[in-house]
């Protein structure tokens, strides 16, 4: 699958959205700092990144389940921001979430058929039809519905994924974020969701926003990738361009750091090893965010942050000095 | 390469190069059962290896496999209520039953633990150079002084810059990665012989693990110790052990060196594991495999193979006789019935990736 063509306008476009935390003493968690994107129907953009950059919250900015400090979410031509709870809560039919965690996304205290009934009854859609429309549901994800009166905790961590998934489903969306939804699972559990969640999006032509700091799992789902760092994304393109051609230095000693399943690839594979730890998001560093972890910083990149534009690769990066490297994989 | 020696007369695995030399640790089917209110969960059931002088030994699993509880067993850990058999020989000495103090006097000193959450495993209300030293302290006979320049060269060891300065902070001062490497630090404290690392790095980011990785490689060369590495990580065992445990229900599934167990595995178990695996280094190849049904609960275990009812290859026999682990090549160990039939399955569902790469 290829990413489609840039002519078809994008269901969900964000442009510079922006969200800031105020911590006391007038000092500011510059969570996310300008991210834009857009997402089309029927694909996968993934979203990744290491814990503190930002990715989660750009996710809950997005569904508006966080105002956002500034910036726009447009979906369906329409700015989120513009609109008011009643209008938002129509739009959230078309825009739905599943979370990391299986066992805290779920009310423990609600048999699984009420879990997914809760949202066609909170937008008075079930009626007659939604015990029906539940079953089918429930079916859809891969859960026998004859067990849909049992209680989240008598399913195992993936079914009850599962059961996330097909809450998320009943609104019939268009968009789904998904944040880090297979994490909390163990491989050999992981791989029936991530196959379940293909499956739905060839299906039902769902687009996805995928929120994932597993660059494996995101690689074998995603159309596009952006990666983020410290609040800003530093570089984006089609999978391929972020795995066989990263430019930026972050992308590239990312994939670098990550173990591969293969003895012989890892005793010959030598590592991009970047310093020290992500910088405080209440100082993030002048100019270019990564510079005091790169290795080709150089005065410049703490003069000037560097623009998320396409330096003559193909695809954006956001660094002064981006080229191709050989050989990441060993 | 691997497997050219002998095998000695034990039929457990053992584990590092050099194989002359008395077993460091030797692990004998080691059984740990938890009465609860609900049963008794078996959750290990006959573990036995031999760990030798400077071998990494990796023991994989999903959760619940019982990586963890064969850990704590080794270091004397588990609570009270848990109910041990079996034999853990460490130098030809007895750990099981052991009294409390002769344990604490080994701990530390000949074998030391490396654990997942480092915010848990340091007092947070101490500064982690007092922390340091008082670990010191536990087994050498040196002042507080003495104790504390060491802390100091222990924290630069793991590569904590400023050591002098970073030993007066608390561990909420430090990042998660440099509280790992204290906690690291703490371990090597003693130069003890064997190290047992649970999840090292399990709570890290990627750039941050690799950074751990390459300390802890750098520290075993160094060192001279032994090493445990529990971990889920197919990736972090690749590069960083010699020899795998793969246990699956409590029980070692498949034994052998990383190259046999990633590239010709045995066990159905292995297959389906490395199948469920996304690559990083390839593109879209397809559908991954997922491992139908779940673990089996470990109170109600049913009789036969444990992973019978999720195997592609069972059959009758499976579901009726729990395979014991056997010789499958040279060094190389699977419990499973049908072994000699699982690389024709492996063909089919990993293709080429189950050959080296």
């Amino acid at each position: 699958m290829e990413a489609p063509a840039l002519t078809v306008p994008a269901i969900l476009s964000v442009r510079d959205l922006v969200k800031h935390f105020p911590l006391p003493h007038g000092e500011v968690v510059h969570a996310v700092c300008g991210v834009t994107f857009e997402l089309h129907a029927g694909e996968t953009l993934g979203l990744v990144g290491e814990s503190g950059c930002g990715k989660s919250t750009t996710g809950r900015t997005v569904l508006r389940l966080l105002p956002a400090t500034a910036g726009e979410v447009v979906f369906e031509g329409i700015d989120l921001a513009t609109k008011s709870r009643r209008q938002l809560r129509e739009v959230r039919r078309d825009l739905q979430v599943v979370f990391q965690d299986p066992y805290a996304s779920l009310n423990p205290r609600m048999p699984v058929n009420e879990i997914v009934a809760e949202p066609l009854k909170i937008h008075g859609l079930y009626g007659r039809q939604g015990q029906a429309r539940v079953r089918e549901l429930l079916q859809l994800v891969g859960l026998n519905p004859e067990h849909g009166n049992r209680y989240p905790h008598e399913f195992s961590g993936g079914q009850r994924q599962r059961v996330g998934v097909a809450r998320a489903l009943a609104l019939d969306p268009r968009v789904i974020v998904l944040d880090e939804p297979v994490s909390a699972l163990d491989v050999s559990i992981q791989a029936g969701v991530v196959n379940l969640l293909e499956d739905l999006q060839e299906q039902l032509g769902l687009a996805y926003l995928f929120i994932a700091h597993d660059l494996s799992v995101v690689r074998h789902i995603s159309d596009r990738v952006a990666v983020m760092y410290l609040g800003k994304i530093v570089e984006t393109g089609t999978r391929d361009d972020i795995y066989e051609r990263p430019v930026h230095p972050y992308t590239q000693a990312l994939l670098s750091a990550i173990p591969l399943p293969d003895p012989q690839r890892e005793r010959r594979r030598e590592r991009i090893m970047i310093s020290g730890e992500l910088p405080s998001p209440v100082h993030p560093p002048s100019g270019c965010r990564f510079r005091t972890r790169c290795w080709k910083a150089q005065e410049r990149c703490a003069e000037e942050e560097p623009a998320l534009i396409d330096r003559g690769h193909g695809h954006p990066a956001a660094c002064h000095f981006p080229e191709l490297l050989d050989r990441l994989y060993g | 390469m691997v497997g050219e020696v002998a095998l000695p007369p034990s039929d457990a695995p053992v584990v590092g190069r050099d194989r002359p030399g008395a077993p460091l640790l030797q692990v004998t089917d080691l059984c740990v059962d938890f009465p609860t209110l609900d049963g008794v969960v078996h959750a290990v059931r006959g573990v036995s290896f031999t760990l030798v002088d400077k071998g990494v030994l990796a023991i994989v699993g999903e959760s619940g496999s019982g990586k963890s509880v064969t850990s704590l067993a080794i270091m004397g850990l588990l609570p009270k209520t848990a109910r041990v058999s079996g034999s853990i020989m460490y130098r030809g000495t007895e750990l099981l039953g052991m009294s409390d103090k002769d344990k604490a006097d080994l701990r530390g000193r000949e074998l030391a633990m490396i654990f997942q959450d480092p915010m848990t495993a340091l007092n947070p209300v101490y500064r982690v150079g007092w922390q340091l030293a008082e670990a010191v302290r536990a087994h050498q006979d040196v002042s507080w002084k003495q104790a504390h320049r060491q802390a100091v060269s222990l924290l630069a060891r793991v590569g904590i810059p400023n050591p002098e300065e970073r030993a007066r902070d608390y561990p909420h001062q430090f990042s998660g990665g440099m509280r790992q490497r204290v906690v690291i630090a703490m371990a090597i404290a003693n130069d003890p012989d064997v190290i047992v690392a649970d999840e090292p790095t399990t709570a890290l980011d990627v750039t941050v693990q690799a950074q751990i990785l390459e300390t802890m490689e750098a520290l075993r060369r160094s060192t001279s110790a032994a090493m445990i590495l529990i971990t889920h990580d197919l990736g972090v065992v690749a590069g960083s052990a010699d020899h795998v445990l793969v246990m699956y229900a409590g029980r070692p599934v498949e034994v052998g060196t990383v190259d046999d167990v990633y590239y010709r595995p045995r066990m159905p178990y292995t297959v389906g594991l490395l199948g469920a695996l996304p690559h990083l280094d390839r593109s879209h190849s397809g559908r991954l495999v997922p491992v139908v049904g779940a673990p089996p609960s470990l109170i109600n275990l049913p009789p036969g193979c444990p992973f019978s009812p999720r195997c592609p290859i069972a059959t009758e026999r499976c579901q009726a006789e729990e395979p014991e682990l056997r010789l499958v090549g040279v060094d190389h160990q699977s419990a499973c019935h049908y072994a000699e039939n699982v690389p024709a399955m492996a063909r089919e569902r990993l293709g080429s990736a189950a050959e080296p790469g």
